[in-house]
């Protein structure tokens, strides 16, 4: 019987060698790769995303958590063939047109990464049409909009108005953040929703994808 | 000694959005004498935060704030127009924040700066994004400094920010900016080193302490100015310290005068 909660105690303590000893006993005993890569890897990032929603975690323990689910991603790869690979929505997600911050949007694809989604991270300084191309593309359910400076939100808006023009805003959510983007702001320029950090947006993601 | 560059009247700060847009003059009034009181050397104003309405609100706060300070003012603002218009309506000669390398603001700002008599903030960024060494630093601020003598600005009013950037996402990012810092200063003595603080402890927790080390850590250095709230009185009070420990307070002066004031305290 695999332990799924101490996989999970073990991502959330950032214990990488505990960790790949868990998943590689769990393998011994025949647990399915998908199990493992479901109830302890991806539960176990749930939990590391909400302790940084409610300031209980910080950036570098989710790093240190998230490289610990990477290793162990790496052990179970060639284990879960197409099951593993396809199973998540797929997120488009970038930094809006003339603004080239990519820390925080990058915490973001890997929560989302960890919480199995297809994460298709296009960078910074995306223009709008760019947005649109890669959503038909990518077949992206969700979109994600990044803007660190204020004279870039109104970037986050036309990229918005040319997914309505493209006709695909009823196929993709939108989803906006970054340091002056606020609740409010999300409602003007018609996102369908804001999210204050990594934890919360991948959280918010996996609803809006449901 | 050390320059504060007062980062309050910032439009995109809740309360001084509410009194642009209310034009409550009072409230800009106070909030500008207050950091003067409490050792800012120059005001930034920023009024971008409202869209469409920048070059007016440019204009209401420097109205309001020119008559009321003694102070030099730090221009903010990415748009060439404004900053033309608020070049001719101050007093004293100006800090204009800021040119950096990206193309289009690069662009924008060089046919601007050319000439005039002010001091301007180069940012250490260009169009592949934030720098990713310390020898990226120092590129980008070395081909900053000459592009800006080229067009008459002298290397002593020019203020490189080497851009801070997160601690918690690389261990190293402290020793890049510390080591960028120090290469800069020996290729150009004259030229001064400033920034933003608050970036090194994004993503931590009780972040003030961190951002209190760090600029030691960076006055050390090579850094002679900050953008900071002057209002952070512990903030303050450690740059004054670290002044005197560096030996530019000569007798001890400016430090045991904040200590009468009561705003160093142990």
């Amino acid at each position: 019987m695999a332990d799924f909660n101490a996989m999970q105690d073990a991502l959330v303590s950032c214990d990488q060698a505990k960790l790949e000893t868990l998943v590689n006993s769990a393998l011994a005993e025949d647990v399915p790769a998908i199990d493992i890569l479901n109830n302890g890897l991806i539960a176990g990032m749930d939990i590391v995303g909400e302790k940084m929603e409610n300031g209980d975690m910080f950036i570098p323990e989710v790093l240190m958590a998230a490289q610990a689910m990477g290793a162990c991603v790496g052990i179970l790869k060639p284990l879960l063939g197409d099951e593993g690979g396809a199973q998540g929505a797929s997120v488009v997600i970038g930094t809006v047109k003339g603004d080239l911050h990519d820390i925080g949007k990058n915490l973001v694809a890997m929560m989302m990464e960890s919480a199995g989604m297809t994460v298709h991270n296009l960078g910074v300084d995306i223009a709008p049409e760019d947005f649109v191309a890669q959503i038909k593309e990518k077949d992206a359910k969700i979109v994600c909009l990044s803007a660190l400076l204020t004279t870039t939100m109104p970037a986050m808006k036309q990229t918005i108005d040319a997914i309505v023009e493209s006709g695909l805003r009823d196929q993709v959510k939108i989803m906006v953040g970054g340091a002056p983007v606020t609740q409010a702001f999300a409602d003007e320029i018609g996102a369908d929703g804001f999210a204050p950090d990594a934890g919360s947006a991948s959280k918010m993601a996996k609803a809006l994808a449901a | 000694m050390f320059e504060v560059i007062g980062e309050r009247i910032n439009t995109s700060r809740k309360l001084v959005q509410e009194a642009v847009a209310n034009r409550d003059a009072q409230y800009i009034i106070d909030d500008v004498k207050k950091q003067e009181a409490a050792g800012a050397t120059f005001i930034d104003v920023n009024a971008g935060a409202r869209i469409g309405h920048e070059e007016e609100d440019m204009k209401w706060l420097l109205e309001v704030i020119q008559p009321e300070v003694t102070l030099p003012l730090t221009l903010d603002s990415p748009d060439p127009a404004v900053l033309e218009m608020a070049y001719s309506m101050v007093e004293k000669t100006p800090m204009i924040n800021s040119i950096s390398l990206e193309k289009d603001r690069f662009d924008a700002m060089i046919p601007f700066l050319k000439g005039k008599d002010c001091k301007v903030i180069a940012l250490c960024m260009d169009d592949a994004g934030m720098p990713e060494s310390s020898d990226d630093i120092f590129a980008r601020a070395k081909s900053l400094i000459e592009e800006l003598n080229a067009v008459g600005i002298p290397t002593t009013n020019i203020y490189v920010d080497p851009l801070v950037q997160p601690i918690s996402t690389d261990s190293n990012k402290g020793m890049m900016v510390l080591d960028a810092v120090r290469a800069i200063k020996a290729e150009f003595p004259e030229v001064h080193i400033t920034g933003g603080l608050s970036n090194i402890s994004y993503g931590l927790p009780q972040r003030h302490i961190i951002n209190r080390t760090f600029v030691t850590l960076m006055m050390d250095a090579g850094m002679d100015s900050a953008i900071i709230d002057p209002l952070d009185a512990k903030i303050m009070a450690t740059i004054k310290t670290a002044d005197m420990l560096l030996g530019n307070d000569q007798f001890c002066m400016e430090y045991l005068k904040g200590v009468r004031a009561g705003v160093i305290e142990s």
